[in-house]
């Protein structure tokens, strides 16, 4: 069993806004190629071109569609990757110590060199956040672009992780949630960002912030003051044109 | 343990060298940032600096890795060795390939120019291709924009000098009510999504308007799940109550449209229906200053909207009086057309009276001043915080030209198009339709065509048509099928050369455009024309040309292959003369260059025609001596003028690189571009970076900058006299005449003010045992057919179901697992079923492009997107089924000749359990071997 830090000088996490979210897939995308080609091994892909081809991500989008009893259905897309909890069970539960949480930022982490691919962590995720890699046969997880973050050859605007500096919609947000007067933690508070599945005691760094309510036009009396008739016909309507716009600055007649 | 955390290198190398260029993962054409490891691509990233991305990428675009890589790519020419079709091909060397090429075609030109057609797809260098096919002589040329969005494109430009995406969009920093009509997810891509990122996060409101909520509809506020096909009726239906409202912009209306210019309205008039114009030609409005007539553009004058005008017993009435009469009309009325258009009438009104509210309630004001065209001054720059934006869902329909048309009315009477708030242009748009060249067909032996290939028409007299009434064109563009056919009809192409209607070809020549599968209707039908045989044994169709990157399904059908490069090997240009990527505040262009040389024996399609140009001696590809004149398409885009001072790329003209817009050529433009991260931009000056069109700072500026060559201020047409001119001409109006069986569709569809009808399927299939509709819409993690061979990205889009919605899902019994057969009245396919709940109640849809054939993409033949992915296209014809009068009617728009793919109408009915989707065409052979089993890409060890 491996230990969790007492507690962390920083809580790093991401926020996703779920009222933003499209759908499109593009942190799903920047994510692994930066992540095939830096931290660890590369994400592999099984059968890239064949029958069911099958790949290494370490952060998905999926799409839920949400039926209320009264009103219209809707559609929820829901990125997900780890969110470094508090009290990660994934490392707590590593035979070998690969997995951990830093001490200086809570971020969790995969030792590849220690990890046998037991996948114990994996079971004991309860958000299905860690994948094995086939080819190497190593645990896989979100790193928070730990290699980007930090980057002294990287320039500063771009030390954040790839999914957030790449997000078109600008649906993703990096910080310290550890830190009340954040940024995130402002968001969080402003908009009610929740906990993934709190009841799991995992107490995830990762927020969600909710949809705003949705099909719900304001409201105001649709014939007055903004829809009141002036005229229903062409005559009408011409009548009180020229009465409109004699009223009007310049108006002559 | 914890504590003893391992070391961690948290500042690795990232890479050797970033490279700038230009994606081209879709059509959107951001900036990225190739990281280089070991001279290889190790990561791709958006470009903070580019005015399209401003840094953020989309799925497709952080996958060009992929693309790059794919096993697909073409290694070498090709030439057929098999019977069409087989994908029998045999390696040959350029210098053969361009041989042949030139063996075929010069013939063709020395004696029948126009029995080339050449076709380029999703080109994105048309400014270059067409200048070509101009010099090569041949009438037919066009891109793929008639299959596309043409109804979009040619209603923006006559009604307004552009429309949206490329000509124009919402003021995302101001607007406060976004209204989003049914839209391909990536036209265009990235900016929409930031833009709805920027209204988020202002607490802007949005509404989502479109049978299926998805995407960008699922973060919409509010949704209105429309019944496809009948989006203009719902708008000429907001239209109605804004107008009886009083709610429009009248002294916009009044200053900056054609709705105070006034209309001829007597019958027996040979000039009904037409402008009052004065000696000089220019339309007359009443000055309300003096109460007499005025030309529309005098100094000072002041334009009535209401005043008449009676002079030799004929009666003028300003536009708005028209308007008024149609659209106050109870047909528009909400409760008239709500059951059409599947929406409460309740809530049409409640959508425009929040259109009203927000624009003249919360209007918002600039404090910037400007000088109109007139010379009147204004103090600030109001704005109507209301935009729109729409593409290919409203335009691919048999109506989609006047449903366009009627959109843009709807922002015009609001007051929202170029004002703070509203909907913006991108120069070198606002470009009324008047500023485009005419379209030109004149074939001369030997020589090169008399002009432009396409352009906008003012009238019949414009139409590209031989003495006799025929077609100049094989497509039948602008003829009276289809007048303002401004993109062409790539669509029609192989259809009307397999029938010689109007005439045979010889060769035929097309670059990337998958025209055997995914771009075209009726597939199968398709197959057959292109491998057809005369009673002599020889194709119909005789010569077939394909240039393409990859392995497409359209390469077993060409007889000769000139394979192309990826987009990180090659030169390009986005210019301002083709497709721009500007913004509303800055002129933008930009460039590709090779970020890696091919490893294969394949060149840019473009060098290889700047070769073949000089091979065929073509006007413009030859110096005086005979020889070439370009040696690839990196000398051609630096060293070609268009106009004095004029080239394919505005930045840093002049031999210093110290000009912008006009100057003469420079030998390092292209590393000037690349120094500067591949692109260029130039501001807008602040005064007059709205009221563009009507700004005279602006036009002037527009001129500085070569966009045109004279000022040219206008004001937006909301009544389209050209379109009057072809309906009078049904009306038996002047000496061209249309052919008497086009008459009736010419006047009820050429209409001066927008109008809605039904789709045209309707009217030939029977709507009872046809009931449903079927869509298609493209993902935003794909593009085309191009998404399934990248590894990456086919892992989000395998397969594609076909969803249907909770009523006929039930009515079916459908449940997970199932397969259904759909019908069309042209055929049937048999495709897996989803239920989705957030969908009109009488439409089922996929997405596009994602089922490909066996033996393409060097994909396994397994692979699921053979299997189990489909196409919707083997329902659609290119013709309307017969209706019994004798004739086939297009299944197009008859002003356009846009492609109606979303005018489809099908029944379904659950099926047994096939092992395969069905049609399902017979495997074709790979002219290239499989790709690998496993992947891990790494490009630094």
């Amino acid at each position: 069993m491996t230990q969790l830090p007492k507690q962390t000088a920083k809580k790093l996490g991401l926020v996703i806004d779920l009222d933003t979210c499209v759908g499109c897939h593009a942190c799903v995308i920047s994510c692994k190629g930066w992540n095939t080609e830096n931290y660890g091994a590369p994400l592999s892909d099984q059968n890239a071109y064949g029958a069911d081809p099958s790949g290494t991500f370490l952060n998905r989008v999926h799409s839920y569609e949400v039926q209320p009893e009264q009103g219209t259905a809707q559609l929820i897309h829901f990125p997900k990757s780890c969110l470094h909890c508090e009290d990660a069970p994934c490392v707590t539960v590593c035979p070998t110590g690969a997995s951990y949480k830093r001490v200086e930022d809570g971020i969790v982490l995969v030792n590849e060199n220690d990890c046998i691919g037991c996948s114990l962590c994996a079971w004991a995720c309860p958000y299905g956040a860690r994948e094995l890699d086939a080819k190497e046969g190593v645990m896989k997880k979100c790193t928070l672009c730990v290699d980007r973050i930090y980057n002294e050859n990287l320039p500063e605007e771009d030390r954040e992780p790839a999914c957030v500096r790449t997000c078109p919609a600008g649906a993703r947000h990096f910080g310290d949630l550890g830190d009340p007067d954040s940024d995130v933690s402002l968001l969080v508070a402003a908009r009610g960002g929740f906990d993934l599945m709190p009841e799991q005691g995992t107490k995830p760094v990762n927020k969600y912030l909710p949809p705003r309510p949705k099909d719900v036009m304001p409201e105001f009396d649709v014939l007055a003051p903004f829809l009141e008739p002036v005229a229903t016909t062409g005559t009408g309507f011409a009548h009180w044109l020229d009465k409109t716009l004699s009223a009007l600055p310049g108006g002559s007649k | 343990m914890s504590l003893d955390q391992p070391a961690l290198d948290t500042s690795p190398h990232v890479s050797d060298e970033v490279r700038k260029t230009t994606c081209y993962m879709c059509a959107c054409r951001c900036g990225i940032n190739v990281h280089m490891k070991d001279g290889k691509v190790a990561y791709i990233e958006g470009n903070r600096d580019h005015p399209v991305n401003k840094g953020v990428l989309c799925a497709k675009g952080s996958a060009g890795i992929m693309q790059h890589n794919a096993p697909s790519r073409l290694r070498a020419p090709l030439r057929r060795v098999g019977e069409r079709g087989s994908g029998e091909f045999e390696e040959i060397s350029w210098e053969e390939a361009l041989q042949t090429a030139t063996d075929w075609l010069a013939p063709i030109r020395e004696k029948h120019p126009e029995k080339l057609a050449f076709f380029t797809g999703r080109d994105q260098s048309q400014s270059f291709t067409s200048f070509w096919a101009q010099g090569f002589g041949t009438p037919n040329y066009a891109a793929h924009g008639g299959f596309c969005s043409v109804n979009m494109a040619a209603a923006g430009i006559y009604t307004m000098g552009g429309a949206f995406w490329e000509f124009g969009q919402p003021d995302w920093d101001h607007t406060k009510l976004f209204m989003l009509f049914g839209v391909a997810e990536d036209h265009d891509s990235n900016p929409i999504k930031m833009g709805i990122g920027k209204l988020k996060a202002r607490g802007a409101r949005m509404i989502g308007v479109n049978p299926i909520r998805t995407g960008y509809n699922a973060v919409a506020d509010d949704w209105v799940g429309i019944t496809p096909g009948t989006d203009g009726l719902f708008i000429l239906a907001l239209v109605h109550c804004l107008m009886q409202a009083g709610k429009v912009d009248l002294d916009y209306l009044a200053r900056f449209t054609n709705a105070s210019v006034l209309v001829n309205e007597d019958p027996k008039s040979d000039q009904f229906g037409l402008f009052l114009r004065d000696d000089q030609g220019q339309p007359q409005v009443i000055d309300r200053r003096t109460g007499t007539l005025a030309p529309w553009n005098g100094q000072g004058v002041e334009p009535d909207l209401a005043a008449t005008h009676r002079a030799a017993g004929i009666t003028h009435r300003p536009v708005f009086h028209l308007m008024a009469d149609r659209y106050l009309d109870a047909s528009y009325a909400p409760e008239a057309v709500a059951d059409r258009c599947g929406i409460p009438a309740s809530r049409i009104r409640a959508i425009a009276a929040d259109l009203a509210r927000v624009a003249f309630d919360e209007a918002i004001s600039l404090d910037r001043e400007w000088t109109d065209f007139r010379g009147k001054k204004h103090k600030e720059m109001i704005g109507r915080p209301v935009s729109f934006h729409a593409m290919r869902g409203i335009s691919a329909h048999s109506n989609g030209f006047q449903t366009c048309r009627a959109l843009h009315m709807l922002q015009i009477i609001l007051g929202a198009v170029e004002t703070p708030g509203g909907m913006r242009f991108k120069p070198p748009y606002p470009k009324p339709a008047t500023a485009h060249p005419k379209p030109h067909g004149k074939v001369t032996p030997g020589a090169a065509l008399d002009g432009p290939h396409l352009g906008y028409v003012q009238g019949p007299e414009d139409l590209l048509l031989h003495d006799d009434g025929t077609p100049k064109r094989i497509d039948k563009a602008f003829s009276w099928e289809n007048p303002m056919s401004a993109h062409g009809l790539m669509h029609m192409v192989i259809s009307n050369a397999h029938a010689g209607d109007p005439y045979k070809i010889d060769t035929l020549f097309m670059y990337m455009a998958n025209m055997s599968w995914n771009s075209s209707m009726n597939v199968g039908g398709v197959h057959k024309m292109l491998t057809d045989k005369d009673e002599n044994g020889d194709y119909v169709i005789p010569r077939i040309i394909y240039s393409d990157a990859y392995s497409s399904e359209m390469v077993a059908y060409a007889d000769l292959i000139l394979p192309d490069t990826t987009y990180l090997e090659r030169h390009d240009c986005i210019s301002l003369l083709d497709r721009p990527i500007c913004e509303a505040d800055g002129v933008a262009d930009a460039i590709r260059w090779p970020v890696v040389e091919p490893d294969r024996d394949v060149r840019g399609f473009q060098s290889v025609l700047c070769d073949l140009g000089a091979r065929l001696g073509l006007p413009g590809f030859v110096n005086d001596d005979g020889s070439a004149k370009y040696k690839d398409y990196a000398d051609y885009i630096t060293n070609h003028i268009r106009r004095p001072g004029i080239g394919p790329l505005a930045g840093f003209r002049d031999a210093d690189g110290s000009s912008e817009g006009r100057g003469t050529a420079n030998p390092d433009q292209l590393q000037n571009y690349i120094d500067n991260g591949g692109f260029w931009i130039a501001h807008v000056p602040e005064n007059c970076a709205y009221y563009k069109p009507f700004s005279a700072e602006y036009q002037d500026w527009a001129v500085k900058m070569g966009f045109y060559d004279v000022v040219q201020p206008y004001i937006f047409q909301l009544y389209v006299e050209p379109l009057r001119k072809f309906q009078a001409a049904a009306e038996g109006r002047g000496h061209r005449q249309p052919p008497d069986h086009l008459r009736g569709q010419i006047k009820a569809t050429m209409d001066p003010l927008p109008i809605w009808y039904p789709p045209f399927e309707d009217g030939h299939i029977d709507p009872v045992e046809y009931p449903i509709h079927a869509l298609t819409q493209r993902p935003m993690a794909m593009y085309h057919s191009w998404g399934s061979q990248n590894a990456w990205l086919r892992q989000i889009h395998g397969h594609n179901p076909l969803y249907v919605p909770t009523k006929i899902w039930e009515a079916n019994g459908f449940k997970d697992g199932d397969w259904a057969r759909v019908t069309s009245a042209h055929g049937s396919i048999t495709v897996p079923v989803a239920h989705q709940a957030a969908l009109n109640e009488n439409t089922i849809w996929t997405w596009n492009a994602i089922g490909k054939r066996k033996g393409a993409w060097a994909l396994d033949k397994d692979a699921p997107e053979a299997t189990k992915g489909f196409l919707l296209n083997h329902l659609i014809h290119e013709l309307l089924p017969p209706r019994g009068d004798g004739l086939r009617w297009a299944n197009s728009d008859p002003i356009t000749g846009q492609a109606a793919w979303f005018d489809l109408r099908v029944k379904i009915e659950k099926s047994g359990l096939p092992n395969e989707a069905q049609p399902m065409m017979p495997t074709i052979k790979s002219p290239v071997p499989k790709g690998p089993k496993d992947l891990a890409w790494k490009a630094g060890q």
